[in-house]
């Protein structure tokens, strides 16, 4: 079990750092010199090539790639050409904020798309089943934005429930800002729930017509017993691991509904990095991401060894 | 080591719980609704099991046995349903039952056990965690009351450390502990009725027999009524009183099983019973009398006697009206109209052979040798970290002769399957040679020339997966014709249709998929493919162990047939002795990677024997309910490959093991009479004295074997002989010239 648990963390560290090769190599390829951004269309020369120097711009690529990744793992990201602050800080509070979006989403979405899921799975063949299936299809085939707008429209323009604009204010608690994740939260569940009731009808079917069920149900326990100690246990066994392996994609890229309701995110982040060609900026939030992803796919990895004994004892 | 079980204890509690049915099945039909209509699956079916009693249900597989118990229990997909009849348990009636009486009923009433048992464990939850839910759910215990009920029903099925079994997983315990695990769960409540599916068809027969052996000690102990589903006849004739044989959703004849194996008066039970290979006869001396076409299915019932299409002795008259069940005889019933008939038809002479005395006429050619070939895979070793190899096949030698069958047998585990993927190169041996006519083989399939490849082809055990899905039978057995067998475009049909006559399926059968067919007929499209390269050498790969009996045998004849008239030789692997026997003029027994046993079939099946080919032999369920037997058990399941036991491999399950010598040497080979060699620390005189007693019982009166067993005299020189020398390079298995077999093993 430790030498799995070695052996994936050691793969980890390799797919992070192919992926610090890949950033770098990209942002080498855009357009512009970097010297010359900051320094402005108008200055010198020479006060180019100062900055380059500055920048250790003038090295060989891949001292200068070392001396990146070596600043990236000490924490020292760099300041933004744009903005001129530290890059840390900036990606940490986008981060944050990203993690609450996520949080609130997984909340919605995660047992309402297993409940669906075993209930369809239950009925199956049924109306129900047919209704919830087609829902789910519906939904995930929709675009962000065109939810995204509906939910605006109806609940905070025609209800006015809920704020339209989700850019939550520096330094707001999380409560605080509850109201404005809310809609954003929804339309990022409508297009993961669709999916996760299919995993989880899926599943939930196949272990149903498993001979264990069958043993289960003719041992005279109650439907509850059999569903809940027999049947769900084996069945979400795949839709964890999908629900941790979707934690990457809520962190970093929900650039379209961020985009729609406004709101503070790593996506919208990096989006405006790209425009604005802000290098250290681009890397850094890039490398974040990249990360949590390595790190939520290690962890739904773990977590189907935990929970299935037929690898956790071998 | 033997456990005897008389089969009449206390006959006067038969007599008295006679009356007390306990499950009653009257004129019950079932159906299931599918697209293309309703299926009658089960028809008109009545059935009574009183107390203590043990009812054996048989059929082929379609029959409908199991959808009759899912019926009776009302435990059907939700697109069956009985349609009509009446089912009581005790009295109670089933089928006017809710889903929650029925719910009572399950488990506290009525307990089942399943055909697979490690698909019947829950693989996410402890074997105690469920084995406690009986007794919690039905008996109202506390936890820790129900924990030392199961522990309690445990011991009683004989589990080895109940403690620690509770607390493994599914995949941790082998699959007859897993069936001991089911065994005490279903008995937990002391259910009235017990509805064993096919409980033993997934294990090995080793392990068959042991759990046949519990399942009669706890028959006999307890007064339940059992409904015991098989397709082997061995079994029923084992376990059961009273058989039922089904056939196309009918109950065509049914009696007390001593009766009915004796005298069946349905022409498909002696269809049936005269599928079966004997342990005493081979290909050259019988023909095993398959019963021909197939079960109809529900919607395409015929008139009259379902059974007259596949009946040898039909008469218009069966084609009239559908016949009834009558009483033929004290508690026998049978459907067929002619019943007072069958007795003389089955009596008809079977189709023997006249091949007098020269059952083996003597060697060809060489064409294949196999020298000291072995084969480890890298494992992770149960320590910590540490790898160890896998020695799956660990020193095992061969030779076939041109238009000679050389049997492979032994239990799942043994290594020989890796060996003949080895032989075949589908595996890469880690050491020894294959040699094709003298011709050392490339160790890879696909570095070998085509000419080799043409000459040695494979047939799987399993013909679902080893027949293309996408492609038409045509198509399937065309490609080995063209790509190999160098025949020109313009005759590969003629070609294709020559060899789907060969194998006995229609010209029409080449336009289909293989989903269009039997599992019986793909077969027959896998050994078509087989032959179509026109090979030297068929390497089949348990090619009948998932099929029917009925249809095994008339595979079995295929090959036979196939043999005598292209001269083809065979290495057959099997863990059914009784089909090895049937089909190899050589037998060569493997445990652990090594061979233990070779010799000419007949020796193989008289003393002496190696005590594991005796136990394989004794665990063999004979379908003759007046064979007793001494049995001989092998406890335990075969060891792992990575710690394979010091000294003689057997020694850790040796039924006869001698003492610590067992542990400490490597057994010598013994040469006994005619090129039969054993392995063992016994000499041969020793062991052929202690087994003959043991082996009279085996074959039966009716069917003894042919020639004498071998005198001491002769099996004393080859002890003398065989002890002088280790084994250390393996034994060779292989139609041999005595002199060579002599200097091969015995000389210095």
């Amino acid at each position: 079990m430790l030498r799995y648990l070695l052996r994936r963390l050691g793969l980890i560290i390799l797919t992070v750092l192919a992926a610090s090769l890949i950033i770098f190599a990209i942002t080498q390829f855009l357009p512009g010199d970097v010297a010359r951004l900051i320094v402005g269309q108008f200055a010198t020369e020479q006060a180019v090539e100062n900055v380059r120097v500055e920048l250790g711009l003038d090295k060989p690529i891949h001292i200068q790639y070392l001396n990146w990744l070596g600043g990236f793992v000490t924490g020292d990201w760099g300041q933004s050409l744009t903005s001129r602050v530290p890059v840390r800080p900036l990606v940490f509070d986008r981060l944050w904020n990203s993690s609450w979006l996520a949080f609130l989403a997984l909340l919605f979405y995660v047992p309402l798309g297993i409940f669906l899921g075993v209930l369809a799975a239950l009925r199956r063949d049924k109306p129900s089943d047919s209704v919830i299936t087609a829902f789910g299809m519906t939904f995930a085939g929709i675009p962000e934005f065109v939810t995204g707008l509906v939910l605006i429209s109806v609940f905070a323009f025609g209800f006015k429930w809920l704020p339209a604009n989700s850019s939550i204010a520096p330094g707001a608690t999380f409560w605080e800002a509850l109201p404005q994740l809310i809609l954003p939260a929804i339309t990022v569940s409508l297009v993961s729930l669709g999916y996760i009731t299919r995993m989880t009808r899926a599943s939930t079917v196949k272990v149903m017509d498993a001979d264990y069920t069958r043993a289960a149900y003719l041992k005279g326990l109650p439907r509850y017993q059999v569903l809940l100690k027999h049947v769900l246990r084996n069945s979400l066994l795949p839709t964890v691991t999908v629900i941790f392996m979707g934690i990457g994609w809520l962190i970093g890229g929900l650039i379209v509904t961020e985009q729609v309701f406004g709101y503070p995110g790593l996506g919208r982040l990096i989006v405006g990095a790209v425009q604005k060609q802000d290098l250290p900026l681009i890397q850094a939030s890039s490398m974040v991401v990249v990360t949590v992803f390595a790190i939520s796919n290690l962890i739904a990895d773990l977590l189907y060894v935990v929970l299935n004994p037929r690898i956790r004892l071998q | 080591m033997s456990t005897r079980i008389d089969p009449e204890i206390s006959p006067d509690a038969g007599l008295a719980a006679a009356d007390q049915a306990v499950l009653e099945i009257e004129d019950v039909d079932i159906v299931y609704r599918t697209s293309g209509g309703p299926l009658h699956t089960v028809r008109d079916v009545s059935l009574r099991i009183a107390r203590g009693e043990s009812y054996g249900l048989v059929g082929e597989s379609g029959s409908g046995k199991t959808t009759l118990a899912r019926g009776a229990v009302r435990f059907l997909p939700s697109n069956g349903s009985v349609t009509k009849g009446r089912v009581r348990l005790s009295g109670t009636d089933l089928l006017g039952a809710s889903q929650n009486e029925m719910r009572k009923l399950w488990g506290a009433r009525i307990g089942m056990v399943h055909q697979d048992p490690s698909a019947a464990v829950n693989p996410a939850m402890r074997v105690g965690n469920q084995l406690d839910e009986m007794g919690r759910t039905h008996l109202g215990m506390s936890k820790a009351q129900a924990r030392v009920k199961s522990l309690e029903m445990l011991n009683r099925v004989g589990m080895p450390d109940p403690e620690a079994v509770v607390e493994r997983y599914a995949h941790q315990l082998s699959g007859g502990m897993l069936q001991r695990v089911l065994i005490a769960s279903a008995l937990t409540t002391d259910p009235e009725l017990l509805i064993m599916d096919e409980p033993t068809t997934a294990l090995d027969v080793t392990t068959e027999a042991v759990i046949l052996d519990l399942v009669q000690e706890l028959l006999g102990s307890v007064r339940h009524a059992v409904l015991f589903i098989t397709h082997n006849l061995g079994v029923v004739a084992r376990v059961c009183d009273t058989v039922g044989v089904m056939y196309a959703g009918e109950v065509v004849e049914e009696g007390p099983v001593k009766t009915v194996f004796k005298q069946p008066l349905h022409p498909y039970t002696v269809g049936l019973l005269g599928a079966v290979p004997r342990l005493t006869a081979g290909k050259a001396d019988l023909e095993l009398v398959a019963i021909p076409g197939f079960i109809p299915r529900p919607d395409a019932l015929p008139p009259g006697c379902i059974f007259a299409p596949r009946c040898p002795m039909v008469i218009d008259e069966c084609r009239a009206a559908r016949p009834q069940l009558v009483d033929v005889g004290p508690g026998q019933r049978s459907s067929c109209i002619r019943w007072v008939d069958v007795p003389e038809e089955a009596e008809r002479p079977r189709p023997v052979r006249d091949t007098s005395g020269e059952s083996f006429s003597g060697y060809g050619r060489e064409l294949l040798e196999v020298r000291d070939l072995k084969k480890y895979f890298k494992g992770r070793g149960a320590g910590k970290g540490r790898s160890a190899a896998v020695k799956a096949v660990d020193g095992i030698s061969a030779r076939v002769t041109e238009g000679f069958t050389l049997g492979i047998v032994g239990e799942s585990g043994c290594g020989k399957t890796t060996f003949i993927r080895c032989v075949s190169g589908l595996e890469e041996p880690t050491a020894g040679e294959v040699l094709l006519q003298g011709n050392k083989l490339a160790p890879s399939v696909t570095d070998r020339p085509y000419d080799a490849l043409k000459k040695i082809q494979m047939v799987f055990q399993n013909p679902d997966v080893s027949l293309n899905p996408q492609r038409t039978v045509g198509d399937i057995i065309a490609r080995p014709v063209q790509q190999l067998g160098a025949v020109p475009k313009a005759e590969v049909p003629q070609r294709v249709a020559e060899l789907l006559q060969a194998v006995h399926l229609p010209q029409a059968y080449a336009a289909r998929l293989p989903q269009e067919l039997s599992g019986g007929e793909k077969q027959r499209v896998a050994i078509a493919r087989a032959f179509a390269a026109e090979p030297a050498l068929v390497i089949c790969d348990e090619p009948i162990s998932s099929l029917d009996v009925s249809v095994q045998a008339s595979l079995l004849n295929l090959l036979a047939e196939l043999q005598r008239s292209a001269g083809t030789s065979y290495v057959f692997v099997s863990h059914d002795l009784a089909a090895v026997r049937h089909i190899s003029d050589w037998i060569a027994v493997v445990y652990l990677g090594r061979l233990w046993e070779v010799g000419p079939t007949a020796r193989i099946f008289e003393p002496p024997l190696h005590p594991y080919t005796e136990a394989l032999l004794s665990a063999i369920p004979i379908a003759d309910p007046e064979i007793e037997r001494e049995r001989v058990r092998l406890t335990g399941s075969v060891p792992s490959a990575v710690n394979i036991p010091s000294g003689c491999r057997f020694h850790t399950r040796c039924p006869r093991k001698i003492g610590d010598i067992c542990e400490r040497e490597e057994p010598p080979w013994r040469d006994g009479k005619k090129d039969h060699s054993i392995c063992c620390h016994i000499p041969l005189a020793e062991l052929a004295a202690s087994q003959r007693h043991a082996l009279d019982g085996m074959y039966g009166s009716a069917d003894a074997v042919g020639s004498a067993a071998p005198a001491p005299a002769d099996t004393g020189v080859g002890d003398a002989e065989g002890s002088s020398t280790g084994s250390d390079t393996g034994a060779e298995v292989g139609p041999d010239t005595g002199a060579e077999a002599g200097s091969g093993r015995g000389g210095s």
